[in-house]
């Protein structure tokens, strides 16, 4: 049998079965105007040759830089025994199998993957991953707008200082859908304070921590007034930040109705920008509510343990148009990976390699903001990542420090809209695998861009 | 063969009604329909208070096969719903017609009663559909 799903045989046997004459009948439904005989945005295709040396010159800008860039992706050391265990054959699959069971060992693995991503969040239960950070949380709002029966309002709340990409991601997702984002501003010093009631009780509020800026949230006081308004609480956490602080389902009295992210601090390469995975993990009151898949442990009928897929009646492929979500898949490789990082770091290295991003953050932020015009934006305490506000253009200085090889940071106008000021803010992220002679390095090199872009 | 109860009204989904002393309308899902889903895990009920529509969706029973609305057999509003079916939905299983209820309606117009099914027809629409 070839491996070919739709030979031209069995294509006229099909058409023939359903009495329609060619595949061009099948598409009546869409009007006319709407049908292009090519994507215009497609090219006609590159050979093989053209298209490896295409790459590889991409790659190669990649190489070589010293990595300050952060705003969701961040260059942790990866243990070499993470990808070679992650590309070994046995792993080496995209997404979930599509006839489950008969991959135990998958399915076992994405079961490890769960249990500990509800051990690092602390809430009930995670699904199987989804495509990355921004499509969590936009299945995290569905979901809790889906969840939240008491409030019909179809209001979300976010935080300002919400990642911008995600909230545009978000926006793509969610806008067909009835749903309302709305912002609360942030103050001066870059997180939300909450000093009133909200206007009309929103169905949830979204927090991420730490936020786009790096600082940290207030996010007890925040988790509790958000459910006293009775909404839900949709947490937005960086994994790695985990190992020092304090998960989202203890936030407040009660914990956050839902926690997502991006996987990637976890093992994955930055890769220029993706891709990764992501994750959602929920109290255990909404799991019919989760997106996607979950992998259960059951025993067989020789009593031994086994995995399956459960909850599947939510599903696509049962459920149909009223399914929870057109998510029925999870990013297999990726979290095969992260899982694998999890795993030989545990607790211990976690904590430790986020502290180290965390000494070296500080140590950073310490000696810029002793460079004369280089100011604070955000005063208070951060995690990997924090704002200054330059007295030069930023993309200015951002374009002479490539030139030396070293990636200085993203210019935030870059990303936001900042209402037309120009603020010339630069985020900067540090992690572990920054030594000090990097670090000096970038201190030095900026000092003397500083100096030439101020004269 | 499933139990078909003489004194009930049914609809061509499945459900069944009937008035219960205080005048309010019973809903739940027949045998036959229990035991076509296999066994239920979960049950998703519509809020107190809701007002439904006869022939439109009133709530998810979910099996470990499947996942299918219920539709309401009559219009009204929902006076009370079976909170025991959140955590022992097999109830729907062992007893459909007793405690294995949905949820009470006030109904808007007696006279939908009328349009179900009796339980002759319905026991011969299973009968159709099982060929």
């Amino acid at each position: 049998m070839p491996y070919i799903p739709h030979t031209h045989s069995d294509v006229e046997l099909m058409l023939e079965a359903i009495g329609v004459d060619d595949i061009e009948a099948l598409f009546d439904e869409i009007p006319g105007d709407l049908s292009e005989e090519r994507s215009s945005a497609l090219s006609s295709g590159l050979s093989e040759l053209e298209m490896m040396l295409r790459m590889q010159e991409r790659a190669s800008r990649d190489e070589g830089n010293l990595c300050f860039l952060g705003a969701g992706c961040y260059d942790h050391h990866i243990p070499a025994a993470v990808w070679d265990i992650a590309s070994r054959g046995e792993f080496m699959t995209a997404y979930t199998p599509y006839q489950a069971e008969a991959s135990q060992g998958t399915l076992q693995l994405i079961y490890e993957y769960q249990s500990m991503m509800t051990q690092l969040t602390a809430m009930d239960v995670s699904n199987a991953s989804v495509y990355d950070g921004a499509s969590g949380l936009a299945e995290a709002i569905l979901m809790a707008v889906r969840s939240n029966k008491s409030n019909k309002s179809g209001k979300v709340l976010y935080a300002e200082a919400l990642n911008p990409v995600y909230l545009s991601a978000t926006n793509t997702i969610i806008s067909s859908q009835g749903i309302e984002l709305e912002r609360l501003p942030i103050e001066s010093n870059g997180v939300l304070v909450i000093n009133k009631k909200a206007d009309q009780a929103p169905a949830a509020v979204v927090i991420q921590q730490p936020n786009f800026f790096g600082r940290l949230e207030q996010v007890d006081e925040i988790t509790n007034w958000a459910h006293s308004q009775g909404a839900l609480v949709i947490a937005v956490v960086n994994p790695m930040s985990l190992g020092v602080l304090k998960p989202p389902g203890l936030w407040g009295d009660d914990g956050v109705d839902i926690a997502c992210g991006d996987g990637q601090p976890l093992g994955i390469p930055m890769s220029s920008g993706g891709p990764s995975f992501g994750f959602i993990c929920c109290k255990s009151k909404f799991v019919r509510q989760i997106p996607g898949r979950v992998v259960g442990k059951t025993e067989d009928l020789d009593g031994q343990p086994g995995y399956a897929l459960t909850l599947q009646a939510r599903e696509q492929h049962i459920r149909r148009g009223k399914a929870t979500s057109n998510i029925c898949t999870n990013q297999g490789l990726l979290v095969t990976a992260g899982t694998i990082y999890l795993s030989l770091l545990g607790a211990k290295g976690l904590r430790e390699t986020a502290i180290k991003s965390h000494q070296n953050t500080n140590y950073l932020r310490e000696k810029l903001l002793q460079l004369p015009g280089v100011e604070d934006e955000y005063p208070g305490p951060v995690f990997n990542e924090f704002v200054v506000r330059l007295p030069v253009d930023v993309n200015e200085l951002v374009a002479l420090m490539t030139e030396q090889n070293i990636l200085a940071g993203l210019p935030i106008e870059r990303v936001a809209d900042e209402g037309g000021v120009v603020r010339n803010k630069l985020l900067v992220a540090v992690t572990e695998k920054r030594t000090e002679q990097e670090m000096d390095r970038y201190l030095d090199v900026f000092s003397n861009v500083l100096g030439e872009l101020s004269t | 063969m499933s139990e078909v109860p003489l004194e009930l009204g049914y609809a061509a989904t499945h459900e069944w009604a009937k008035q219960d002393e205080e005048g309010l309308i019973v809903v739940g899902i027949s045998d036959h329909a229990q035991d076509a889903l296999g066994d239920i895990v979960y049950v998703e009920l519509p809020e107190v208070g809701q007002q439904i529509v006869a022939g439109e969706e009133a709530g998810v029973v979910e099996s470990v096969k499947a996942a299918s609305d219920i539709y309401a057999p009559v219009s009204g509003a929902v006076e009370e719903i079976n909170e025991g079916l959140e955590d022992s939905p097999e109830t729907v299983n062992q007893d459909p017609y007793g405690d294995g209820w949905f949820f009470k309606l006030k109904v808007t117009d007696e006279r939908e009663l009328d349009d179900l099914l009796d339980a002759d027809a319905y026991q011969e629409l299973c009968e159709s559909e099982d060929q």
